[in-house]
């Protein structure tokens, strides 16, 4: 009789072996709390040095949007939208949410090694404390946005009410993203190097600043392309819904929902499969 | 059998851990040019660029029982917390496998808590970490600060304590749970000397209600006070395994 058959007739199980899929994700979800703790506790401890303390969260991306507005607007000239400072706040503000959930979420495993080795829960409750803490960031922000729209002349709609299905689908986008950005950071620590350069080569190629359409008119192929981009999706259906001057074609909501679904199944999967890794290094 | 010849450590109720033939090897990047070696072709893609392996583990293998509480004695670097660490599933063993009746636990919750943060926050935050519900640390808040004696500052922020306020904290959360199976490593005395007092007779009391305690500690009075079973690791392989007295004993024996 081998030791395995010994401990598995004394009721023993091996510690530290991978729960199976759904066990795995009720166990995740037992700890809800605790992830929602975290980031609430992570917002509260980030900004309580702060002479301005919580107020950052909103003065950081207003200020983006005004430096970032008011260059590159300067420099499209007559390619600028006549529509553009609403265009920018939507584009700027949303994409935070996207940009920080990926860089947040690499690091999610990797900056909490002392957690991962002193104390057992699943570890995807981490980069879910990330989303959750990158979420309820861009509350406040959304209530930015709603003002500054009201100035720039856009006033509320019911059909803003889909801004809520839209956030809902993008979270879990951005959920996806940061899980296989978690993992890939515990296989390869130098993308906590590279991934601010991947970030900002997303922020200038995702139409956060500049319309599609209008720049890239010289290729067609190009512009048909960026349909498929998910956080130009994003946008463009944020804008679409925000902006009387903008529309946009209805089959990018079934883009989307579908690229979310696919990159949180993926995300998922991909996270979970190494769940004996994390913390052992 | 008459009950009270029933020695104090039943050596065999039920089976509760396995070790066997534990090896733990860490790959460690050393720097310097000693690492690298002469000859030896480091690059960027090599993968073997100035990493060293340390065996901390080759062999280890025992088995623990209900209600044992098993000191872990060797000198630093010998082991001790590999092997700890091992059993808590936190360190991957290279070979070999423990087994488990549930995930045994380390005594501590520092690693969760956030300096920033009020006491009381953090009070939540660890408890939660720790697995409790909300509504359970509810109703353990009281104890909780009443035990780590933090009555008065416990809406300040937990980085303007003290070092033994903190400590004192972070046992006292941690110490509010109850495991079947847990790890204290050498984290028997923090803070003042009364609290010291206060926290020894808590693990006596955490040890009543474990089935399984594990005591990594250099205070062989510990070990002796604590402990009915005692485990020697030395250079990663088990020294001796046996009753505290007699393994105490040899060990003291080979440090003269």
């Amino acid at each position: 009789m081998s030791v395995a058959d010994q401990a598995a007739a004394a009721g023993l199980h091996r510690v530290g072996a991978r729960p199976a899929l759904w066990p795995y994700l009720r166990q995740t979800w037992d700890r809800r709390d605790f992830a929602v703790a975290m980031a609430r506790f992570r917002i509260e401890a980030g900004y309580s040095s702060n002479r301005l303390g919580a107020l950052w969260m909103v003065l950081r991306p207003t200020l983006n949007a005004l430096i970032y507005g008011s260059i590159f607007g300067i420099m499209q000239g007559s390619n600028m939208p006549s529509d553009y400072p609403a265009f920018i706040v939507i584009g700027v503000f949303l994409f935070e949410f996207f940009s920080q959930s990926m860089t947040n979420g690499a690091t999610s495993i990797t900056r909490n090694r002392a957690l991962v080795q002193s104390l057992a829960f699943p570890r995807m409750a981490l980069p879910t404390a990330v989303v959750i803490q990158q979420f309820l960031s861009l509350v406040p922000m959304l209530g930015v946005m709603v003002v500054a729209l009201v100035i720039l002349g856009d006033y509320p709609t019911w059909s803003w009410l889909l801004m809520i299905p839209l956030v809902a689908v993008f979270s879990l986008f951005n959920f996806g993203v940061a899980l296989v950005s978690a993992r890939l950071t515990v296989h390869l620590r130098d993308l906590t190097q590279l991934l601010p350069f991947i970030s900002r080569l997303l922020f200038y190629t995702s139409g956060v600043l500049f319309d599609v359409d209008r720049i890239l008119a010289r290729w067609p192929w190009l512009v048909t392309a960026y349909d498929f981009h998910p956080i130009y999706q994003v946008l463009s259906l944020a804008r679409a819904v925000l902006m009387g001057s903008r529309e946009v074609d209805p089959m990018f909501w079934v883009y989307l929902t579908g690229w979310s679904v696919l990159t949180l199944v993926l995300g998922v999967l991909f996270f979970w499969a190494a769940e004996e890794r994390y913390g052992r290094d | 059998m008459d009950e009270t010849e029933v020695p104090d450590a039943v050596p065999h109720g039920r089976l509760v851990v396995i070790v066997d033939n534990l090896h733990v090897t860490y790959r460690v990047f050393a720097g310097g040019r000693a690492a690298t070696g002469a000859g030896a072709r480091s690059g960027l893609l090599s993968k073997a660029r100035g990493v060293r392996s340390v065996l901390a583990l080759r062999g280890v293998s025992f088995r623990a029982y209900e209600n044992e509480s098993i000191g872990v004695i060797g000198s630093n670097g010998s082991g001790k917390s590999t092997l700890m660490r091992a059993l808590t599933g936190l360190t991957a063993p290279s070979q070999g496998a423990v087994y488990a009746s549930s995930r045994p636990n380390l005594l501590g919750v520092g690693a969760a808590l956030i300096p920033e943060l009020s006491g009381g926050h953090n009070i939540l935050l660890g408890g939660l970490a720790l697995g409790f519900s909300k509504k359970e640390i509810a109703e353990l808040r009281d104890d909780i600060i009443e035990f780590a004696g933090l009555e008065k500052s416990i809406d300040f922020p937990m980085r303007t304590y003290s070092s033994g306020m903190q400590a004192k904290l972070k046992f006292s959360i941690a110490a509010s749970k109850q495991h079947e199976i847990l790890i204290v490593d050498e984290a028997l005395a923090v803070g003042d000397k009364h609290f010291r007092a206060k926290s020894e007779a808590r693990i006596r009391e955490m040890r009543a209600n474990a089935g399984t305690i594990f005591l990594v500690s250099h205070s062989m009075k510990s070990i002796r006070d604590t402990c009915n079973r005692t485990i020697w690791i030395n250079e990663g392989v088990l020294e001796m395994d046996g009753d505290t007295e007699s393994v105490v004993a040899a060990y003291e024996a080979s440090k003269k």
